[in-house]
């Protein structure tokens, strides 16, 4: 097989591979892929966060399909599985030493479960953003972190004309360990958004018990 | 089997093609996980099934000969990453395709890895 282009860039002859398995530099192919996940009650932040550190990209994923097929070939039973788009964010920052940081942030409710459980594997950790005026919309997401091992921290957004808490006040209501560190921000900053990262990245640094 | 095509529907109705009558029906890929962190690159293996292959699997093949993570290849291609998932384990299976070397994922990043990330962000 060939392809007609050449690949300028990463120097590969016309209609060859031979590059694609070289180490390049630059922004030539991903080589170092790391992921944070950031999670949610809907309303709380997530979508802003993403857009606001890193380069936004659209991502389609979908809700359980209900299988009903008999046969894993059988396309009768395609015509009666459900599938229902859910729209993912998905931010990307790549960095100038090669690694790429990427980031996913899906509803924290109890059915989005299923996409949380396949997403946490490799994870660095997760960002579970919270809202005073509603707290409890974060407890499913922190369970699931609690339950999975998952370094994780709370992000505690705070939207203009909320009451402000202190953080103990939300630690208390969260029945939060004392090791998990909560920080206030403002997902609309991206000074803010990175602080809430280096946070995170820190924890996960500072719990690895290897 | 119909082919996908036959199944164009107008553009206010969503994706053109039932999304998994791309993969023949199937909603699960076979064998290899994949991630959307895990990184493909062509194996640059010449595959006689060139000329079945659907659009959409030697498009994958041709984003692969840089590498690609899963995430991404899903993104540019704008299909569900189910679908994806598919394709890309059949190409894997076929040895078109191979995860690419510097990075397999383990359950958690590596200490040193973090670092460099946490050095990274902060420079941002
Ligand atoms: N005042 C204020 N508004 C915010 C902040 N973060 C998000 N918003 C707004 O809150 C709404 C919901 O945010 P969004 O990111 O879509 O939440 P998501 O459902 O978790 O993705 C949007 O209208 C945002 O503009 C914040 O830190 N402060
Ligand atoms: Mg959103």
């Amino acid at each position: 097989m060939t392809f007609a282009a050449s690949d300028a860039a990463s120097g590969a002859p016309a209609g060859s591979f031979a590059a694609a398995r070289l180490p390049f530099a630059g922004q030539n192919g991903v080589h170092v892929a790391l992921k944070i996940l950031i999670a949610g009650g809907f309303g709380v932040g997530k979508t802003t966060l993403v857009g606001a550190i890193s380069e936004v990209r659209p991502l389609r994923t979908e809700e359980q399909l209900t299988d009903v097929g008999t046969g894993v070939d059988d396309l009768d039973g395609v015509e009666r599985k459900t599938t229902t788009t859910v729209a993912m964010d998905f931010g990307r920052i790549t960095f100038p030493d090669g690694i790429t940081l990427y980031l996913f942030g899906t509803p924290g409710q109890e059915r989005f479960w299923f996409m949380w459980r396949d997403m946490v594997f490799g994870a660095i950790g997760a960002v579970v953003l919270a809202d005073t005026r509603r707290l409890a919309s974060s407890f499913s997401s922190i369970d699931f972190f609690e339950e999975h091992n998952t370094p994780f921290i709370v992000a505690v957004n705070c939207f203009d004309g909320a009451k402000r808490h202190t953080t103990r006040q939300i630690r208390t209501a969260l029945d939060l360990d004392p090791r998990v560190p909560i920080v206030l921000c403002d997902a609309r900053r991206r000074d803010s958004a990175k602080h809430v990262l280096t946070t995170l990245v820190q924890h996960a640094l500072d719990t690895d018990t290897r | 089997m119909e082919s996908p095509k036959e199944r164009r529907i107008g553009s206010d109705a969503g994706p053109l093609v039932r999304p998994y009558a791309l993969t023949g029906g199937r909603t699960r890929p076979q064998g290899k996980r994949l991630d959307l962190v895990t990184i493909l690159v062509a194996t640059g293996a010449v595959s006689d099934e060139w000329a079945r292959m659907s659009r959409d699997q030697r498009r994958l093949l041709e984003l692969c000969r840089t590498p690609h993570t899963v995430a991404d290849l899903t993104s540019q291609l704008d299909l569900p990453l189910g679908v994806v998932q598919v394709l890309l384990a059949d190409l894997y299976r076929q040895g078109l395709l191979e995860e690419h070397a510097e990075t397999p994922l383990t359950a958690r990043p590596d200490p040193r890895l973090l670092q460099r990330v946490l050095d990274d962000l902060r420079s941002l």
